[in-house]
């Protein structure tokens, strides 16, 4: 199948592109945790004009979903993983972000300053 | 054999995570969760949320395919292998986002929307190339033909990888309300189903406007509605790629006009799937929005002079 084999080939290219990524240099690291889907803290400090690495843990039996257009991040957690989200060089203000999945709970805030 | 020693792997993790996830749902999680309809309610309005960009491009697809034999088939293939993929992802998600140094899911998010622009694009140029042949054949042999069974094939591909993308986290949700936070199967089932039924009614709406335009405009219209979807994807692309630190952003943000136009809004996301909408676009996503409508739309003009030969369908 001429299509399938066309699309695999452009998935893999794709892939095998950006394969090869170098590790992120020393940007400074902020550590949030998801748990009873809740964000711990709910609110954070962190330098404006610089990129920042930010780590979330999920403590929670299932998955969540971080989530923040204001960052125009979005990223999938399995529970008991943790990811790490590559975010600015942000301006100075607050940036909202929740956990999609449990939008009534889990809602935290970036404060770049 | 190396592939036999993956797919043994492959095979085994499954069976591990399936069993979890039995083990988990069998050990006495709540038929209901007592909270009465509000959970069934949010839960179908995520999964709603969550499915509607993959039903809006079905519902294109199926417009932009009519006519065409065997449509039917192909793109309910598409629907059940991106489903089937989707829960795969879902089992994965935790492999995938540690992969390439936990820029897996970025990446894999971005490598499945450009097969889709890919594909939207292939599909495109094929049809200025032999549209006109298609509609002869359509006037000839009825309404059935066989010729745009490639196209077809290339629109299926587009909506499994829609369905891949937006169904994996629609799984991982219900799985989270069935097995935690208190929720039930119930509200698992009834929330999933009403989310789908409601993103269906969507697709299916959008479809039906669409088949209202005369017949020898449809074409002209989904051609360009394919184009502008598949460059809008190509800017979704690049903005995971800006995630994942492989893109520079070229000005993280352009404008915004998240308070006209919210992102978030039925409108928003309908929006930002059928045209690219992005409240708060980085340069590069201009630029490489701009870019996909430039290389697909010159194809496109390379590939056949006027507007894929919508004229010579027979009017029913």
């Amino acid at each position: 199948m001429r299509i399938a084999s066309f699309a695999s080939f452009a998935f893999a290219a794709t892939v095998a592109l950006f394969a090869v990524t170098q590790a992120q240099a020393a940007d400074p690291v902020f550590t949030i945790v998801i748990k009873n889907h809740k964000f711990e803290p709910a609110r954070l400090d962190v330098p404006a004009g610089q990129k920042i690495q930010l780590v979330v843990k999920n403590m929670d039996a299932t998955a969540e979903e971080f989530e923040s257009s204001d960052l125009k991040r979005e990223k999938v957690i399995a529970p008991g993983k943790e990811v790490t989200i590559s975010v600015g060089p942000l301006k100075a203000g607050t940036y909202r972000f929740v956990g999609e999945y449990h939008e009534a709970t889990a809602k935290g805030e970036l404060v770049a300053k | 054999m190396i592939f036999g020693g993956i797919a043994k792997n492959l095979n085994q993790a499954i069976k591990q995570r399936v069993r979890a996830v039995y083990l988990r749902l069998s050990e006495g999680i709540p038929l209901w969760s007592g909270k009465g309809s509000f959970n069934v309610l949010s839960t179908a309005i995520i999964v709603f949320r969550e499915i509607l960009e993959a039903a809006l491009i079905i519902g294109v697809v199926m417009a932009a395919s009519r006519g065409v034999a065997g449509r039917g088939v192909a793109i309910a293939g598409g629907i059940g292998g991106g489903l089937l993929g989707a829960v795969v992802v879902a089992l994965f998600a935790g492999e995938i986002a540690d992969a390439v140094q936990g820029a897996g899911q970025e990446i894999f998010n971005a490598a499945v929307l450009i097969v889709a622009v890919a594909m939207l694009g292939w599909h495109n140029v094929w049809m200025k190339t032999h549209g006109r042949e298609i509609a002869r054949h359509m006037s000839e042999v009825g309404n059935a033909v066989r010729g745009g069974s490639q196209p077809v094939r290339a629109l299926a591909i587009v909506v499994g990888a829609a369905v891949l993308r937006e169904g994996s986290e629609s799984v991982l949700f219900l799985y989270g309300v069935a097995a935690g936070s208190g929720g039930g199967i119930w509200d698992m089932i009834w929330g999933g189903a009403l989310g789908i039924a409601g993103g269906m009614l969507l697709g299916v709406a959008l479809y039906r406007g669409l088949l209202r335009i005369p017949p020898r405009h449809l074409f002209m219209v989904t051609s360009v509605l394919i184009l502008v979807m598949a460059a809008g994807m190509a800017s979704q692309a690049a903005a995971f790629l800006v995630a994942a630190d492989l893109l520079p952003t070229l000005g993280a943000q352009l404008w915004d006009t998240s308070a006209l136009l919210d992102p978030r809004s039925l409108i928003g996301r309908t929006a930002h799937t059928l045209l690219g909408y992005d409240a708060r676009p980085a340069g590069i996503q201009l630029l490489v929005f701009i870019a996909t409508l430039a290389v697909i739309g010159l194809s496109m003009r390379a590939a056949g002079g006027r507007p894929p030969a919508a004229r010579e369908l027979p009017a029913r």
